[in-house]
C-alpha cells in the first residue's frame, strides 16, 4: 500500500539553513547537507530545499548544495525558490534534484509549468501555492485566494481554479501552503487542503500549521493530503521523524518505516 | 564496468551517483562500443515511451540492447526502462523492444483503495511482495519500501516472469526477470538503503 509521505523542508540562505537544529548536539548547525543526512537517516521520505537567497549573484550556491546532497542521500528531493526559467530547472535537475518547485514565477508566467513538464516530465514540476482564506466572491469563488512573493502579495487568482489550471498545464504535484495556518503550529488548514485535493488528480502536499503528529494524521485523512511538509517541529527537536512516523502508524496511517 | 545507457530520457545523474556511491565503476554513455565493452548495463529512463523508443532506434541503441540481452550480459531496466522492454506500450501506442512478452498498460482512472479514489501517477513509497527469489532481490524484506513515480505499468504475458508485485488499487508487476534481464518499475537509486542494496546485488549478479 502506498505510504503517506513525511517531507522535511529546509530553508537555505547563502548555502546555510536558516533554522538551527537542536535535536543533535554535535551537528554543524546550519549545514543543509548535514541536516539532510540526519533526516534521511531518521527516515524522512523526501526533502525540499527552499532557496531564500536574496542576492542573485549568490544563487549558484544552492546548486552546490544540491550537488552535495545528491552525492550522499538517495531519496527524492526538490528545490524551490528562485526557479524562474526552464534553464533554472535544468540546472537544478542536472545537479541531482528530483523535482523543482515553482510558485510566484508560475503565477506570473504559467507557461513555465508546461515548458518544464514537456522538457523534463510532469513528475519533475511541483506547483508551490500560498493560499489565504477570504470572502467568497465572483473573482474568488472558492474563498481561497492565491498570494505570491512569499505570501506577501495577493493576486487576482482563485486557489482552486489555479490548482486545476496548473494540473492542466502539466504540474505533477502541488505543495499547498496555508498562509493562515503557517507558523501557528495549531494544525493544517483542513478545508483548504481537502478542497484542492479533491479537485485534482495529482498528489497534494499539505504545508503550514503542523505542530503535532495528530495534526498530520488529520490532514492526511480528513484533508485528503498525500503528504505533509514539516519544518520547525523537527528542526527544533520537538519530534524526530521516527517519532512522527511511529505516531502516525499508531493512528492507522500507512507510513514507510526504515528498518535496519 | 557498468554502462548506464543515455538516450535523452530524463535525468541519469541519480543512477550514476548511486552506483558510484557503492564504489562501482560506471559510465553514462550512448556509444555502441562502450555498451559492447561493458560487463553489465543499466537501462534507466524517465519520460514517455514514444519519444524514448524513437531515440533508442535513431541512436542504434535498440539493436545494441537486444544484442547485449542475447549475449547474456546482465541488464537492469528502471522505470521507463522496465516498461519498454515489453513488446508494446499503451503510452503513445508504440511498439517496444520485445525482450519480455506482454505490454505496458495505463493505470485506470477509477482505482480505489479503502474507498478513497487513487491518484495517478502512483507517486511515493510502496512495498513490493516478492513472488519468487532472485539474486538481485537478495536481502530485500517485505517491510522494505521503494520509491515509485509512474502512470503506466508492465503487464507481462507470462506470470512466471514476475519477480514482485505491488498494490495500488490492484496488484501490478513491479519487478520482472527473464534470463539475464531484471527490470524494476520503482527507482532503486531513490529508495534509500534497500534500493542501494538492490543495485549492489545487481553489480555482483552472475546470471
Amino acid at each position: 500500500m502506498l505510504s503517506k509521505r513525511v517531507i522535511v523542508c529546509l530553508d537555505v540562505r547563502d548555502g546555510k539553513t536558516t533554522k538551527g537544529v537542536k535535536f543533535v548536539g554535535n551537528v554543524d548547525i546550519g549545514d543543509p547537507v548535514e541536516m539532510a543526512r540526519i533526516y534521511y537517516e531518521q527516515g524522512c521520505d523526501e526533502l525540499v530545499f527552499y532557496d531564500i537567497t536574496a542576492s542573485h549573484e549568490k544563487r549558484g550556491i544552492i546548486i552546490d548544495v544540491v550537488r552535495r546532497v545528491a552525492e550522499s542521500i538517495f531519496i527524492p528531493f526538490s528545490v524551490g525558490g528562485g526557479i524562474r526559467s526552464k534553464e533554472d530547472m535544468r540546472e537544478a535537475l542536472l545537479a541531482g534534484a528530483e523535482k523543482v518547485s515553482v510558485n510566484s514565477a508560475a503565477v506570473q508566467n504559467p507557461q513555465i509549468i508546461s515548458q518544464g513538464a514537456k522538457a523534463f516530465g510532469r513528475q519533475c514540476v511541483v506547483l508551490g501555492m500560498d493560499a489565504k482564506r477570504v470572502e467568497k466572491s465572483a473573482a474568488i469563488p472558492s474563498g481561497y485566494q492565491v498570494f505570491i512573493n512569499g505570501g506577501r502579495t495577493p493576486v487576482n487568482l482563485d486557489a482552486l481554479e489555479w490548482a486545476v489550471e496548473a494540473q492542466r498545464l502539466g504540474a505533477g504535484e502541488i505543495c499547498l501552503n496555508s498562509i493562515d495556518a503557517d507558523g501557528t503550529q495549531q494544525g493544517y488548514e483542513i478545508e483548504l487542503t481537502r478542497t484542492i485535493s479533491e479537485a485534482v488528480d495529482i498528489p497534494v502536499i499539505a504545508s503550514g500549521g503542523g505542530g503535532s503528529p495528530e495534526h498530520m494524521a488529520q490532514v492526511l485523512t480528513e484533508g485528503k493530503a498525500d503528504a505533509v511538509l514539516v519544518a520547525s517541529i523537527v528542526h527544533y527537536g520537538t519530534y524526530t521523524i521516527g517519532q512522527i512516523k511511529q505516531d502516525l502508524a499508531g493512528q492507522g496511517i500507512p507510513v514507510r518505516n526504515i528498518l535496519e | 564496468m557498468i554502462a548506464i545507457i543515455d538516450y535523452d530520457a530524463g535525468n541519469l545523474t541519480s543512477v550514476e551517483r548511486a552506483v558510484r556511491h557503492l564504489g562501482i565503476d560506471c559510465q553514462v554513455t550512448r556509444s555502441l562500443d562502450d555498451i559492447d565493452n561493458a560487463d553489465r548495463i543499466i537501462f534507466p529512463g524517465v519520460g514517455a515511451a514514444g519519444s524514448a523508443m524513437e531515440s533508442l532506434r535513431q541512436l542504434g541503441l535498440a539493436v545494441a540492447i537486444r544484442q547485449a540481452f542475447e549475449a547474456g550480459k546482465p541488464i537492469l531496466g528502471i522505470c521507463l526502462g522496465a516498461q519498454i522492454v515489453l513488446e508494446a506500450s499503451q503510452e503513445d501506442d508504440v511498439s517496444c523492444l520485445g525482450l519480455i512478452k506482454g505490454c505496458t498498460r495505463a493505470f485506470e482512472s477509477n482505482l480505489t483503495e479503502n474507498g478513497q479514489k487513487l491518484k495517478v501517477p502512483h507517486m511515493g513509497w510502496n512495498n513490493i511482495a516478492i513472488q519468487k527469489s532472485h539474486p538481485v532481490l537478495e536481502g530485500i524484506r517485505p517491510e522494505h519500501q521503494f520509491y515509485f513515480v509512474h502512470s503506466y505499468y508492465p503487464a507481462p504475458k507470462n506470470p512466471d516472469d514476475i519477480l514482485a508485485v505491488t498494490r495500488y488499487g490492484k496488484d501490478f508487476a513491479s519487478a520482472l526477470a527473464v534470463d539475464n534481464l531484471v527490470v524494476t518499475q520503482f527507482h532503486p537509486e531513490k529508495s534509500g538503503e534497500p534500493g542501494l542494496k538492490l543495485l549492489k546485488n545487481f553489480s555482483a549478479w552472475k546470471p
